[in-house]
This record gives C-alpha cells, sequence and structure tokens, in this order.
C-alpha cells in the first residue's frame, strides 16, 4: 500500500517551473530519498506534500488525503524537519519538546511518555535543560528531528537534515535516523549521494523540476552500468543535456 | 490549549532576552527619572510629572512593536513557523499566540511607569487605573504593528524600521518631548492626523480626570487599532500562504 500517491504535481513560480508534472509512489514504510542538485526541485516537492504551499497543478496523495482538499487531516499524519534548524533558541530542549506535545494537544501523561521515547532514541536526556540555541549543529538537527517526531507522524519528511553538519556529526544523525527505518515512511531530500546510499530502499533523482529517474541505488547503477551510485548519478542528470 | 502553550513558549522568548527587558521596562522608567531630574532643576511645563508619564508610558509600547516583529519575523527566517504550519495549530491560534503575551508585558510596563511616577510625585488617584486602561488600545496598535511588520520583513529590516525610525517618529509625532504647536504646520497637521498624539492627550485627560475631552482622542485611538490590527491579520495570513 502506498503512503504517498504523486500525480502530475507542478508547482510554478511566475516564469519558473519549480516541480514540473511529478508522477511517483512511495510506499508505506520505505525510506525515500529525493536527490538533486540545489534547484532541483526536491524542497518545493516536500513543501507541496506537507501543505505549506498549494500546487499550481495536479495532485496528491498523503497517508490517503488530498494535498489539495484535505490539508487538515494530512498535518495529523506527518511529521516535517525543515531544512533549517527550526528549534525556539531561548527554550530548552525539554521545553522544544513540551511546546510541541502541547500543540498536539497531548494530555500530562502522553507528554511524560513522549518526551522519554524520543530523548532516548536522540540521545538528548543529558542535555533536556540546555538552551536549544545553544547546542551544536549536530545536536540541533536531532532536537529537529525529535520535535518532528512527538506527533506520532506515519509520514516524516526530513529535508536536507544533515546540510551544514561535519562528517562526524552527520554520520551520528545517520545512525538516528537509521533507526527510524521501517517505523514510518521518510522522505528524505539531500543532495549528499552517500547519504542516500547510506539510508535509502529507494531514490529518485530530480532536475530542473522533473523526476528523471526512480530505483535503489543498485537498480540505479545497473541502469547506467555505474561502478559507484555517484557516477551512477553523474550518468542520469548528463543524459538530460545531451 | 493551542493557544496558552504557542503563548506560553513567546513569552518566554521574549523574557529571556535581557535587551527586551531593558528596553521594555528600564527605558521607560530611565526617561522618566531623567527627565523628572530635569524639571527640578528647569521647571518646564510638558515635563510636569502628571503630562509626563502618559507620554512615556505610550512612547515604552513602541517597544512592543520590535520585540513582537523580531519574534515573528526570526521565527519566519528560522523555519520554526514553518515547522509549526504543519502541525494542526491554526491561524487564528498563531495570531492570538503572538499578541495576547504581549498584552500583559504592556501591563506590567505601564505599570512601572506609574508606579515610578507615583514615587516621583504623582498623587495616586482612582484616575490612574483609568488612565491604565485606556492606554491598551494603543498598547494593541503598537502589538499589532509588530505582527505586521513580522510578517513582511526579516530581522534586520525590523531592527531597522521598528527599532529606529518607528520609535523616534512615534516620539516626535506624539507631543511627548516638544509641544508640536511649537513646530506648527505640516508636521502639526500630519502628527494630528496619526494616532500618536491622541494617546498621549487621551492619557493626559484620563489622568487628570478630564474626560470629557477624550471622545476624539479615543476615536482616533480606536480607528487606528482596528485598521493596523486588520492590516496586519491579513499580512500574517498572506506571508502563511506564500511558504
Amino acid at each position: 500500500m502506498e503512503a504517498i500517491k504523486i500525480c502530475n504535481l507542478t508547482k510554478k513560480y511566475r516564469d519558473l517551473l519549480a516541480v514540473d508534472q511529478l508522477n511517483l509512489e512511495i510506499k508505506k514504510g520505505e525510506f525515500f530519498s529525493l536527490l538533486g542538485l540545489n534547484g532541483a526541485g526536491k524542497t518545493t516537492t516536500v513543501k507541496m506534500l506537507s501543505c505549506l504551499i498549494k500546487p499550481t497543478a495536479g495532485d496528491a496523495t498523503v497517508g490517503g488525503y488530498s494535498i489539495v482538499r484535505q490539508s487538515e487531516e494530512i498535518k495529523r499524519k506527518i511529521g516535517v524537519s525543515p531544512q533549517e534548524t527550526a528549534i525556539a533558541p531561548n527554550l530548552s530542549v525539554k521545553e522544544n519538546l513540551e511546546l510541541m506535545c502541547g500543540i498536539q494537544g497531548f494530555s500530562k501523561e502522553k507528554t511524560a511518555k513522549q518526551m522519554q521515547i524520543l530523548s532516548e532514541q536522540f540521545g538528548l536526556q543529558k542535555i533536556l535543560n540546555k538552551k536549544a540555541g545553544k547546542l551544536s549543529g549536530g545536536f540541533q538537527r536531532r532536537l529537529s528531528i525529535a520535535m518532528a517526531l512527538i506527533g506520532e507522524p506515519e509520514i516524516l519528511f526530513l529535508d536536507e537534515p544533515t546540510l551544514g553538519l561535519d562528517v562526524i556529526a552527520r554520520s551520528e544523525l545517520w545512525d538516528v535516523i537509521r533507526t527510524l527505518k521501517g517505523k514510518v515512511t521518510v522522505i528524505l531530500t539531500t543532495h549528499y549521494m552517500e547519504e542516500a546510499e547510506a539510508l535509502s530502499d529507494s531514490v529518485g533523482i530530480m532536475k530542473n523540476g522533473k523526476l528523471l529517474a526512480v530505483g535503489t541505488v543498485l537498480e540505479l547503477m545497473r541502469q547506467t552500468s555505474a561502478d559507484k551510485f555517484e557516477n551512477a548519478f553523474i550518468s542520469i542528470v548528463k543524459e538530460t543535456e545531451k | 490549549m493551542k493557544i496558552w502553550t504557542f503563548s506560553k513558549r513567546c513569552t518566554k522568548e521574549i523574557l529571556r532576552d535581557p535587551i527586551n527587558l531593558f528596553f521594555g521596562l528600564g527605558f521607560p522608567i530611565v526617561l522618566l527619572l531623567l527627565l523628572s531630574a530635569i524639571q527640578a532643576n528647569v521647571p518646564v511645563e510638558l515635563f510636569a510629572i502628571e503630562r509626563l508619564t502618559p507620554g512615556i508610558t505610550v512612547f515604552g509600547f513602541s517597544f512592543l512593536t520590535l520585540f513582537s516583529a523580531s519574534l515573528i519575523a526570526k521565527d519566519r527566517e528560522s523555519a520554526f513557523l514553518q515547522r509549526l504550519y504543519t502541525t494542526p495549530l491554526c491561524a487564528h491560534e498563531f495570531i492570538l499566540g503572538y499578541i495576547l503575551p504581549m498584552l500583559p508585558l504592556a501591563l506590567a510596563q505601564s505599570l512601572c511607569c506609574y508606579l515610578v511616577a507615583n514615587m516621583l510625585g504623582l498623587p495616586f488617584t482612582v484616575n490612574i487605573f483609568y488612565a491604565l486602561l485606556f492606554h491598551l488600545p494603543m498598547a494593541v496598535f503598537y502589538i499589532s504593528l509588530g505582527l505586521l511588520f513580522g510578517s513582511i520583513l526579516n530581522s534586520k529590516q525590523v531592527g531597522g524600521i521598528c527599532g529606529a525610525l518607528l520609535t523616534n517618529l512615534s516620539a516626535w509625532l506624539s507631543g511627548v518631548w516638544f509641544d508640536l504647536s511649537l513646530v506648527g504646520g505640516a508636521f502639526e497637521t500630519i502628527a494630528h492626523a496619526l494616532p500618536f498624539v491622541h494617546a498621549v492627550e487621551l492619557g493626559r485627560a484620563v489622568l487628570n480626570g478630564n474626560f470629557t475631552e477624550i471622545s476624539v482622542h479615543v476615536l482616533f485611538v480606536i480607528f487606528y487599532m482596528l485598521a493596523v490590527s486588520a492590516g496586519a491579520v491579513l499580512l500574517f495570513l498572506r506571508q502563511m500562504k506564500k511558504q
């Protein structure tokens, strides 16, 4: 069963065609990566799927609901960790998590339970009382993802979660993200090949708003006769320039 | 409940910034003390405590615009608002969540000004409570102006426009620091077409028990409060859609 079904999804900003007739299906529980260079349309796609912006044409169902007509229902089924860290800097880690629980309308008991589960899962127990704005980049991203998971979403959008992190912080965050596999449907946007390769069940490659290829890392490598995934990506992206 | 949660967060963000506390509570009191000291040495009718206190109170509200606009602009820039737009929080909950925490802050600011004024010789009468009440529409005007600017400007622009331009304009055009008739002409006409001087005159009239003089001032302040609040809501909703 598919968690997301996209039909001819299009977004146009005046002269710029940001997403061009996108068609895609993502299965329930799948870890799907949208890969592409800057300006490929990845973030715009995520923004449409998470009901932040309306499509110019086409539609998509997220958790069975239309992004055009049923945004309120979708908001109860998704969690989003935006490209920027998107945390309240003057609030402690605990207060940030409590804020998200309050916005979801959780009881005291449910709040306490969610706080315990997520702070353990993301290794936040020792820094619960620290101001979020004073955390390292890696821990701010962990907090950001934990905040997105507070509402127990069926579908999680991670927009460039490791952007700007050093190698160690990125690798540690990958370990945390891996723990989500199979529990929720994850849609990750990235322009790091190794990230998509390390985490994804399947990958979609975008360029200039178009989806160029979809498949597992191995399928895409086989399709392009490439020895490395990076070469497969380059081959697919360059193919459209010919 | 959701509004309460979001309001609590906004209050914490504002109160945990020491610069906000200094400008919000400290600066108006410093001005009150300074101008009263001048008044003690060189008496000027304009700086008499019963005329000065409502003026400084209204001027202090201009910092509320800076606080609320900065908070909203920063929330937009850090994508914190974007995150919240993907949650079940509704548009009216966002707007009230930003506005409501500023009201007790405005009340605390006014109370501090009047308490210090009492220590400086302002007689303690029931009119102080009426003055505090009649200051509230102007506080809402400044808070809504913050919502409006925060919806269209980035945090750097907010610093310039709300921090420097608005505070200066609302000071010059309010008749707190100098008598507007001394400048006269277009300056005085413009000042009387805007709410700042009316808010100050309203406070002065109420504090001194001249309730027969307040109707024009009340109308001006309420009109601007409603117009700016409506504009703020529209612009906030517009930026919500533009995500």
